[in-house]
């Protein structure tokens, strides 16, 4: 900041005494003035009024018969400022060109200048610059012409072309270089946005491009490049011209002062090689004409400048591209080698490229340079890990899908830019899911190894969809939904309204489109089984029904009604039938019964739109227009059982699982699956929890034996693809397991628990988050010296993992259960928690529990207690909540949420037995404090609509009752207190999964007024419940 | 081809803004603040690449940038130039800048914000690279300058003798008048006076 500031400051002065002896008068000195006076602003309000002052007395100015032409010019200079400080001077357009009409070449450069700057080629005041540019063009003065030429270039009015074309023409033998060469760049303009109006002049192009001069010739090039890239075939008999062009500039044989730190002409070479590389493609013939001169190239471009390594990269990018030559090939992956080993950032940053671009053809390349490759992955510059993982992609095989997916998704959670995350899932997409969904529907020849894929894509969403779906792409929810919809009853022991739990907060996302919020609740009709689903169909009903959004108020309708009539809903959507086309009777013949009954009773034929257009038109009686319009659009939207598709999934998929879609395109049948990859395998798609466990257990490794390994995973079945076979790593075995392993369940590392799922074989190895957990609860060590010795395990719910601790055995006879507390897990026994609250003891067993708080979540803590003289086997601990998520995070916030469970367990020599409990928890235990500066705070709660006021009760006691209140409510309620100003304080909180909630406070007649806002509806409500019961509690 | 030229300094403020593609002036603004956003935020021992903003970008175009003490010049272009010519046309433009203004500094560019773009227009022209040799744009540079100096010497004169007369009242007339490191002597005329 200082620099620049003081820079201006200090030069300022002396500015402004040359203008305090030269007047007011100078350009310099009005827009000295005006750049002061905006240095010296802090605030971009006060700039604001500034320049709007500033354009007020411009305006004035160029409006005033009394302006000449060389003030008018410096007015142009100020509106040039103004306008590129983003404020318009619309005003100034006319004069712009007034200026460049009559003004003098001085002042015209400015006029054209100003013009050029705030003029686009649509706007019609151009059309008044015509005149005055032929005037220009036909001038005897050499810079008139070229200040005409640049305009011509820069901006100029596609149907005016030809009245300047002529001349433009002209100019291509004008004696001068510069002129010939503006010309050709006009033309080159003219050929973009009018190929037809120069078609007849490719001759010229020809000469210009053998002008004796280097510079005009060049200039030429632009032109060729594009008309090449579009038809290559077309100039196939320029390649010996170019070939002979390039082998010249690079023998040195152009003039001196093309050199660029003494490479001749570079940005010359760079241009030629292009257009080689776009003639060469697929070329054998033309390729052999161009073998010498890359040869050259490559050779004499040997020294140590940036230029230098410009025209190599191009080198090496037309040699791949040209049909091979092995000798050529060697060297130009020498090259790259160089660059990717280079320590400047700019060259391994361009080597990342070239391998991208030579990856296809060449893996072993990659191969060679795989160490640098893993650097590269870990490199701090995002950029340069952003065209890793490009490359990875580019590598992609069947072997190595698994890890590079892995690292694509570690880098997406790191990201935080928008453009790269979404570029990266872009890439993904055509690949993956699109490819997935078309080999989930379609399937495997083998049942069993489909149903497992599917079970596994469920799994992985599942966790997904528990983690944070705010983060994943429309596309990516879309397709999580149509899995979940389609496959999660493969799931044994899921319950559908699981599924529709997790689903149902998509409908919450704000950035959720239309199109994904449709398909989530496609997906949960298709769940909706079961009176728990009903019920939750009917909060969704409830919370979504007054959606502005149609298609979404229709989606509620119908998932409502397809919910509480299951049969209706069988065979609407009916399931896994996925792999028939459907038969869809266009001409809705099946209607017919319904049509007639209704012409019978007296209703009108319908009429095809066109048809009651006509008749509107006859009638003519009222202009009706926009209401005949509107009626065909209502129509399309009324399709009952249609399900959304993605877009750009539906012509691969289209045909595939969706048995009630309404294809028209019915007919067209068999699917096929040669195009399809099979990258998908036994083992599948990598579910999120394991690519976040490696890191632990690989920090124990050497560090270089990790890479090693990453890269032998990374690289993995590239060897194959090439000749040579090469194998590198010499590590037969295929080694990606290391970084998928513990997909077993985690209690074998917890010793003596078990999981087991004995014979329901409903649980998969791996835990989901779902609150159920068999396990045997072990009679400690199977000795009978145990009796009446009691074991508690204590389940902690976290992030979707349930850690399973059974080795702390406690007495319970204590009465008041502080001994529970001693077997807390380490971790969680420092935090804040409630008391220990017994649940229910029944029989043989007893459950107690407490839940603590932690910054980022609430976790609930339960103590199972078997108090019989046996094993306990089978027990299984099932909790459901109408308020909670898994996760114990609020779907809604209200005041008490309530958590019901079930706890079945069966004694070695009795019944199964169960028994039932509930807990309670207050929306305080959710409450966190939100860290916010005052301007944060402000943004924040003008971006919240849903608000409470009230006016609570004073802390009257103290010397400062608001501080003191607002102190009692942190402490108690866990808030945060942004400020305290005067008789003002504003308080910030938060809720667990993120949503604030505000609140301001104001002393007011002896009470408090306070005024809460938050995102979500209920929660100021809530809240201030709560803080009632605060203050009057103490 | 080169899609916008832009100079701004560490605080974001544009120095020069040059499109060559049309869009509005509000989506200039963004393109601005948004690459000014994108450069500010990298390290000094980075690449000089930014792949897309979200506005100017896609995957087709990228941001080659520079830095030089105050100022940053960025050069937004689609794939058809090369990256590492563009970032050594940057170089030549500020040496061009740098020998035309000697020692240029941020305050040159504000106060002869024409003179920079019409040096421009001599390297870049219609979205072109026209020039690469920093004294083939120099000596057209001076060309004009020199006409327009002799212009303003001689062929102005009659035309400024006749603006002094309108204005012969205000007596803070200039006598000397700066643009840019030109000095332009107003001919004397004692008659007048």
């Amino acid at each position: 900041m200082s620099d620049v500031v003081e820079k201006t400051l200090t030069a300022l002065p002396s500015l402004l005494s040359l203008d305090s002896q030269s007047g007011k008068l100078s350009s310099s000195s009005k827009l000295g003035n005006l750049i002061r006076g905006i240095t010296e602003l802090t605030s971009k309000h006060d700039e604001e009024k500034l320049i709007q002052r500033e354009l007020v007395s411009i305006k004035e100015q160029v409006s005033s018969p009394n302006t000449s032409m060389r003030q008018m010019k410096e007015l142009m200079v100020r509106a040039i400022y103004c306008e590129m400080l983003g404020y318009e001077a619309s005003f100034s357009y006319i004069h712009a060109i007034k200026l460049a009409q009559q003004g003098t070449a001085l002042d015209k450069r400015v006029g054209y200048l100003a013009v050029s700057l705030f003029l686009n080629e649509s706007d019609e005041l151009l059309l008044l610059l015509v005149n005055t540019v032929l005037k220009d063009l036909q001038s005897t003065n050499l810079i008139e012409v070229c200040m005409a030429l640049t305009v011509v270039g820069q901006i100029f009015p596609k149907d005016m072309i030809p009245a300047v074309l002529p001349l433009v023409e002209e100019k291509l033998t004008h004696p001068k270089e510069i002129i010939r060469r503006k010309a050709v760049l006009a033309l080159y303009k003219f050929y973009l946005i009018a190929p037809n109006q120069v078609q007849h002049i490719h001759s010229k192009f020809r000469k210009a491009l053998c002008d004796k001069d280097p510079g005009v010739m060049s200039a030429s090039l632009h032109i060729y490049f594009e008309m090449v890239k579009e038809k290559p075939e077309g100039y196939k008999d320029l390649t010996g011209s170019f070939v002979t062009i390039l082998k010249q500039v690079v023998g040195g044989k152009l003039p001196i002062d093309f050199n660029y730190h003494s490479v001749p002409a570079p940005w010359l070479q760079i241009q030629l090689l292009r257009i080689l590389s776009l003639l060469g493609k697929n070329d054998r013939s033309m390729s052999e004409l161009m073998y010498e001169v890359l040869d050259e190239s490559l050779r004499r471009a040997e020294m140590n400048h940036n230029i230098t390594y410009a025209i190599l990269f191009e080198c090496v990018k037309t040699i791949y591209t040209i049909h091979p030559k092995a000798e050529l090939l060697e060297k130009a992956a020498k090259c790259i080698g160089n660059f990717v080993l280079s320590p400047k950032i700019n060259l391994k940053y361009l080597g990342l490229k070239a391998l991208t671009y030579v990856v296809q053809q060449d893996a072993n390349l990659a191969l060679q340079h795989q160490m640098t490759i893993i650097e590269c992955l870990d490199h701090s510059d995002l950029i340069i890990k952003r065209e890793t993982l490009e490359l990875l992609f580019r590598i992609t095989n069947s072997q190595n899908v698994k890890v590079i997916v892995e690292k694509l998704l570690e880098f997406l959670r790191q990201s935080k830019d928008d453009y790269i995350t979404i570029d990266l899932g872009g890439k993904m997409q055509p690949d993956i899911p699109n490819s997935f969904l078309r080999l989930l529907s379609e399937g495997f020849d083998s049942v069993e190894e489909n149903r497992q894929l599917r079970l596994l894509a469920v799994e992985s969403y599942l966790s997904l969809l528990q983690d944070r779906p705010a983060k994943l792409s429309q596309r990516f929810l879309q397709v999580i939904s149509w899995v979940l919809g389609e496959y999660s009853h493969l799931k044994e022991g899921l319950e559908p309204v699981t599924v529709l739990r997790l689903l149902a907060p998509l409908l919450d996302l704000r950035q959720s489109s239309t199109e994904t919020k449709s398909w989530a609740l496609t997906a949960m009709t298709k769940l909706c089984d079961g009176p728990a689903c009903v019920s939750v169909a009917q909060e969704l009903a409830d919370r979504h029904g007054g959606s502005l959004d149609t298609v979404l108020r229709q989606r509620l309708h119908e998932l409502q009604h397809l919910a509480a009539h299951p049969e209706l809903r069988t065979r609407v959507l009916p399931r896994n039938v996925g792999l028939e086309p459907l038969e869809v009777d266009s001409s809705l013949s099946f209607l017919d019964g319904f049509v007639s009954e209704a012409l019978a009773a007296g209703a009108a034929p319908y009429k095809p739109p066109h048809q009651r257009q006509e008749e509107l038109a006859q009638e003519k009686a009222l202009s009706v227009e926009p209401y005949g319009l509107s009626l065909p659009l209502s129509m399309s939207n009324c399709s009952v059982a249609e399900r959304p598709y993605p877009t750009a999934l539906s012509t691969s998929s289209g045909l595939s699982g969706n048995s009630t879609e309404l294809s028209h395109k019915g007919g067209s049948g068999a699917l096929k699956l040669e195009g399809v990859k099979r990258v998908w395998g036994k083992e599948g798609y990598l579910t999120q929890t394991e690519a976040a466990v490696p890191m632990e257990e690989m920090a124990q490794v050497e560090a270089d034996r990790e890479k090693q390994q990453l890269a032998s995973s990374l690289f993995v079945g590239l060897g194959s693809l090439s000749s040579t076979g090469l194998c590198l790593m010499g590590k037969a075995e295929p080694t990606p397991h290391r970084f998928r392993r513990r997909a077993k369940g985690q209690g074998s590392s917890s010793g003596t628990s078990e999981r087991s799922s004995p014979d329901s074989g409903s649980v998969p190895p791996h835990v989901d988050s779902a609150p159920h957990l068999p396990l045997d609860l072990p009679a400690n060590n199977g000795a009978q010296e145990d009796l009446g010795e009691d074991m508690s395990a204590s389940l902690i719910e976290t992030n979707g993992m349930a850690v399973v601790d059974p080795d702390t055995y406690i007495d319970l006879h204590d009465p008041d259960h502080v001994h529970l507390i001693s077997s807390l897990p380490g971790e969680l026994s420092a935090l804040p928690r409630s008391e220990i609250t017994p649940l229910c003891s029944h029989a043989s067993l007893a459950l107690s529990a407490c839940h603590v708080q932690t910054d980022r979540s609430a976790l609930l803590v339960v103590f199972v207690a078997n108090t019989s003289d046996s094993a306990a086997r089978r027990f299984v601990l099932r909790m459901t909540s109408g308020d909670l998520e898994y996760s114990l995070i609020p779907s809604r916030p209200s005041v008490h949420m309530e958590l019901a469970g079930v706890a079945s367990y069966q004694l070695p020599d009795g019944e199964p037995q169960s028994t039932q409990f509930s807990y309670t928890l207050s929306l305080t235990d959710f409450i966190r404090p939100l860290t916010v500066s005052t301007e944060e705070y402000g943004r924040l709660w003008l971006a919240f609509s849903n608000d409470t006021k009230q006016n609570l009760r004073l802390l009257s006691e103290g010397p400062d009752p608001l501080r003191d209140t607002l102190g009692l409510l942190r402490d108690k309620l866990q808030v945060h207190i942004v400020d305290i100003i005067a008789s003002e304080g504003i308080v910030a909180c938060q809720l667990l999964q993120g949503q604030p909630c505000l609140m301001h406070c104001r002393v007011n007649a002896g009470c408090l007024a306070v005024w809460l806002r938050s995102s979500l509806p209920e929660l100021p409500d809530c809240l201030l419940y709560h803080c009632q019961r605060a203050l009057a509690e103490h | 081809m080169i899609k916008a030229i832009l100079i701004f300094n560490n605080h974001g403020k544009p120095r020069l803004s040059k499109f060559y593609e049309h869009y509005s002036e509000d989506t200039e603004q963004q393109i601005i603040r948004e690459t000014f956003h994108l450069v500010s935020k990298r390290d000094e021992n980075v690449c000089n690449f930014l792949e897309g903003g979200m506005l100017i970008g896609g995957s087709e175009n990228k941001l080659i940038y520079r830095h030089y003490a105050t100022l940053y010049f960025v050069f937004c272009v689609d794939s058809s130039e090369s990256e590492l010519g563009i970032l050594d046309l940057i170089q030549v433009f500020v040496e061009t800048l740098d020998k035309c203004f000697e020692n240029v500094c941020e305050l040159d560019l504000i106060f002869h914000v024409d003179k920079v773009h019409n040096i421009l227009a001599e390297m870049v022209m219609g979205g072109m690279v026209l020039e690469t040799n920093m004294n083939e744009i120099i000596t057209h540079v001076d060309a004009q300058n020199k006409m327009e100096k002799s212009e303003a010497g001689i062929a102005g004169a009659p035309a400024r003798a006749v603006s002094a007369v309108k204005n012969m009242n205000l007596p803070e007339m200039p006598r000397n008048i700066n643009i840019g490191d030109i000095s332009i002597k107003v001919p004397n005329l004692p008659s007048f006076k």
